[in-house]
């Protein structure tokens, strides 16, 4: 169970005081204090852990920002910056003693340019949205988190977030072109704009995947592409782990980067089936989605080379798409798998480690000893093409025995992760489900390193205290 | 001018303690071949990492190759080039500019996160670097991201010293992604294009759904000094596209119908098209830089790109647009009224630049970069110290003072 530091007494002592404090400064309709109310803001997407903020301040407007922050850094009160609240790692998840700042309101499309291909939004226009606001004239935002219905942007920034296709288009990282930030004493600051590449440090490359760490993200710059002519999806399916790994490398090794290289394992195989109905092969040990893009001729001649190359792997069998509902029908039980797990199990943690590709078979080999001697499930779903790995622990909630075994679980993938020459994390961030994991992949120096920086952005460690740095080190800040 | 030049990063690290310890200025070179750029360094003592070289590692099934800070990077580009593969950024090489001779190092042009004309849609340098090691200005060696390609645990230093220019840390070691390179080329050029129209044309080239990888526009002078284009006669817009053969031969005819209203067209092969990037790619169209002249980089939105060439040429100067129009490399006369009239026009789009070559007289005495706002200024002022706490990499680089 990971600990949450204590409140500052003196701050739930002034509670009172505080709140009419952000009342001055918001809207009437934009401070929480009830309880019942605060109740909705307790928890992320790790829903495991809960904790009722002090107050939730929901500003309209980067100038509020900036009221509300100033305010919280003259009062030494603790902030959790806040989108949609769909974190995996608890990125979102509340202190006792801190205010939210939910940015759910500051939900507007500001500019869209065809020309230039960019698009500004508010921090909270949800990742879908963007792509519904300029889909019209042909375009996308290319980086598509599974939770990217509800997800929003301002959060994707902040958790660098990925998505099935950043195979070929990149992380947010690579999607962006400017932010406006709030620093903690309130500040405005304009990073890059619509231009590409900083002329000075790359502050928009550090703040992407800050995780709330160093400013309050308010506006963002994100760049947009041309939708392609088409896509199309194929299906592989091997009898051994081994066996589609070695494909994986084949494909790529051959030259082609497909749009996308989804791997399933024979758990989440079956999960996802019983969902989906997307006829997935079930006496298959291991199954890729593969997708590629362009004109019908274009897709045909990279179907065409990608199944060669898996004929040679002895496939259980292969199934290219012929027209755009199969392929929907592919993606449906891969886009579902969260879902398909949460059927055959009360609960599931999904995890979010990175591995170097070829170590994917070994890997899966070492979960399946865990998952015996934990006496837990697991279902693996898999980034091949970037070696993004998601296991999927079923545990059951109601048991708190069995949910402290499924942390442990977890952090044994992770390790092994960081132990193969991969990382903690591929795109859910650290949060602080993964906070006390840091020293496993950082020495002391390194996360020293960090925590300065996080100092010359945020003094007094106001902003998400007790997230990504381990407890002790996140509240004292860095000699 | 005392000159260190160790191999192992140990030593490295150990000649930064004994630097920060006596509080000695340091200046940190690769090869040296970009000590032009930016504000001259005022240091005793060169820390060059040339060295400090070799490729570590190279899984091309898992796209990933990472190298010590001083290995030459034409030597990378050759392993890769032997399994079919590229560096994503194709990073320009500069020395003709810079009036450098030099075999420029990795450290150098991830420190500078210099890219060529593919980053308009593939991502800069920075982009691919998903790990490095490096130490800092205290000389303890820290390390960020990892050999994989995706990954967010903690802070991503990697971005912030890609482009730093040595002022916070010495890399040391990067690990970079890296891509199949493709199996053909070929160029889609319509000539007789003003910059407005151009520019135009880049726009509608990169908004097609045609997968167009670098777009270029080349005024009559500049276009002339490449071979493959001095037929044209005109200022010419180039879109270049980059695939299998299959999907080569029919995005480009597709791109050529799309822009007709444009122009009529001419499809380059595949032998011209790679010289002619590769040109565009050194800013080889601006010709040969003479002593008494300066050369500006400038990132502006790519429709505010002609904008810069009228600038450019109200002063008499060379310019041309890469990066869709986005990408301006001028040169004109080295005088403190040119780089005033150029950054105004540049600060008047919302852009940036670099000055990348003057007399050191000269770029002492400018902003070579845009200053930032007082709060921005501060923040890195403190990141400065939270690397480098007694302000002895590469002082002055950047900003003065800093």
């Amino acid at each position: 169970m990971i600990r949450l530091p204590d409140p500052k007494p003196e701050t739930l002592a002034a509670r009172a005081r505080i709140v009419a404090g952000l009342r001055a400064l918001l809207p009437e309709s934009g401070v929480i204090a009830e309880p019942l109310r605060l109740k909705p803001y307790e928890t992320d997407g790790l829903a495991a852990y809960r904790q009722v903020p002090l107050a939730v301040a929901l500003p309209e407007t980067t100038e509020q920002v900036a009221a509300v922050l100033r305010f919280c850094h003259e009062n030494g009160v603790r902030v959790v910056p806040r989108g949609a609240g769909t974190s995996l790692s608890g990125g979102a998840l509340p202190l006792a003693d801190a205010v939210v700042v939910g940015l759910m309101r500051m939900n507007r499309v500001l500019a869209i340019d065809y020309a230039d291909r960019l698009a500004v939004v508010q921090a909270g226009v949800t990742n879908i949205g963007i792509t519904e606001a300029v889909r019209a004239a042909g375009f996308f935002y290319a980086p598509d988190p599974s939770s990217q219905l509800a997800c929003m942007i301002g959060g994707n920034v902040n958790m660098n977030s990925g998505g099935a296709h950043c195979l070929k288009y990149g992380v947010t990282a690579n999607n962006l072109l400017g932010l406006k930030i709030v620093t903690i004493a309130g500040e405005i600051i304009e990073i890059g704009g619509a231009h590409l590449d900083a002329a000075g440090y790359d502050w928009l490359g550090l703040l992407t995947g800050s995780e709330g760490q160093l400013a309050v993200v308010t506006e963002v710059t994100v760049r947009i592409l041309r939708s392609p002519e088409g896509a199309r999806a194929m299906l592989a399916a091997f009898r051994s782990n081994e066996i589609a790994g070695a494909c994986v490398d084949a494909i790529i090794t051959s030259g082609i980067i497909p749009v996308a290289l989804e791997f399933m394992d024979r758990p989440a195989i079956h999960a996802c089936e019983a969902f989906a109905h997307a006829g997935y092969p079930l006496d298959a040990e291991a199954m890729l989605i593969i997708e590629v893009e362009g004109s019908i001729q274009e897709q045909d001649d990279l179907l065409a080379r990608i199944k060669e190359i898996c004929a040679r792997f002895d496939p259980i069998s292969l199934k290219v798409s012929q027209s755009a509902e199969e392929s929907a029908a592919i993606w449906k039980g891969r886009k579902g798998a969260f879902g398909a797990v949460g059927r055959i199990s009360p609960d599931y943690l999904c995890m979010d480690g990175t591995i170097p590709t070829g170590r994917l078979p070994e890997v899966l080999r070492r979960i399946g000893e865990m998952s015996d001697s934990y006496g837990l499930k697991v279902a693996n779903i898999f980034h091949a093409g970037d070696g993004n790995l998601h296991p999927l622990i079923m545990f059951d909630a109601n048991d708190p025995e069995s949910f402290h075994r499924a942390e442990a679980f977890g952090a044994d993938i992770l390790k092994l992760c960081v132990e193969v020459g991969g990382c903690l994390t591929g795109e859910h961030g650290v949060g602080v489900e993964k906070r006390d994991l840091m020293p496993a992949q950082f020495t002391a120096i390194d996360l020293d390193q960090q925590r300065r920086i996080k100092t010359a952005f945020d003094p007094d460690w106001l902003l998400n205290t007790a997230k990504v740095f381990p407890l002790t080190d996140a509240l004292a800040p860095a000699a | 001018m005392s000159v260190l030049a160790p191999a192992e990063e140990a030593e490295i690290a150990a000649a930064i303690a004994e630097a920060h310890a006596h509080a000695t200025p340091l200046l940190l070179a690769g090869n040296a071949t970009k000590n032009g750029l930016l504000r001259p360094v005022q240091a005793a003592t060169t820390l060059s990492l040339k060295h400090h070289a070799g490729i570590t590692l190279y899984a091309p099934n898992e796209l990933i190759l990472t190298a010590r800070a001083g290995t030459k990077l034409a030597d990378i580009e050759a392993a890769v080039a032997e399994k079919g593969q590229q560096i994503i950024a194709e990073p320009p090489d500069l020395g003709a500019l810079l009036g450098e001779e030099g075999a420029q190092t990795l450290g150098g042009v991830v420190a500078c996160n210099l890219s060529g004309p593919r980053r308009v849609t593939a991502g800069a340098m920075r982009d691919h670097v998903m790990g490095m090691r490096a130490i800092n200005g205290a000389g303890e060696v820290i390390h960020s991201g990892g050999r994989v390609l995706k990954n967010v645990t903690g802070l991503d230093l990697c971005k912030l010293l890609a482009g730093s220019f040595g002022t916070l840390a010495a890399i040391t070691e990067i690990a970079l992604k890296v891509l199949p390179a493709s199996e053909t080329v070929a160029t889609l050029a319509i000539a007789g294009l003003d910059a407005r129209k151009g520019v135009a044309a880049l726009s509608a080239a990169l908004g097609a759904p045609f997968g167009v990888s670098a777009a270029a526009w080349l005024p009559r002078a500049e276009a002339a000094r490449i071979p493959a284009l001095a037929g044209f006669a005109a200022p010419v817009a180039l879109m270049r596209i980059e695939d299998f053969r299959p999907s080569v031969a029919y995005r480009s005819e597709r791109l050529r119908a799309a822009l007709t209203d444009f122009g009529k067209g001419e499809i380059i092969a595949e032998a011209p098209s790679r010289v002619l990037w590769r040109a565009v790619r050194d800013a080889a169209p601006l010709g040969a830089v003479a002593p008494g002249e300066a050369v500006w980089r400038v990132s502006v939105r790519p429709s505010a790109g002609p904008g810069i060439i009228a600038a450019a040429d109200a002063l008499g100067g060379r310019a041309f647009l890469d990066w869709g129009g986005g990408l301006a490399w001028i040169v004109s006369g080295a005088s403190a009224e040119n780089h005033r009239a150029i950054t105004a026009a540049v600060r008047a789009a919302g852009g940036v630049w670099w000055l990348m070559r003057a007399p050191d007289g000269l770029r002492a005495s400018l902003d070579v970069i845009p200053p930032e706002p007082a709060s921005l200024a501060a923040i890195t002022r403190r990141v400065k110290a939270a690397f480098d706490p007694a302000f002895i990499l590469n002082p002055g680089r950047l900003y003065a003072g800093l």
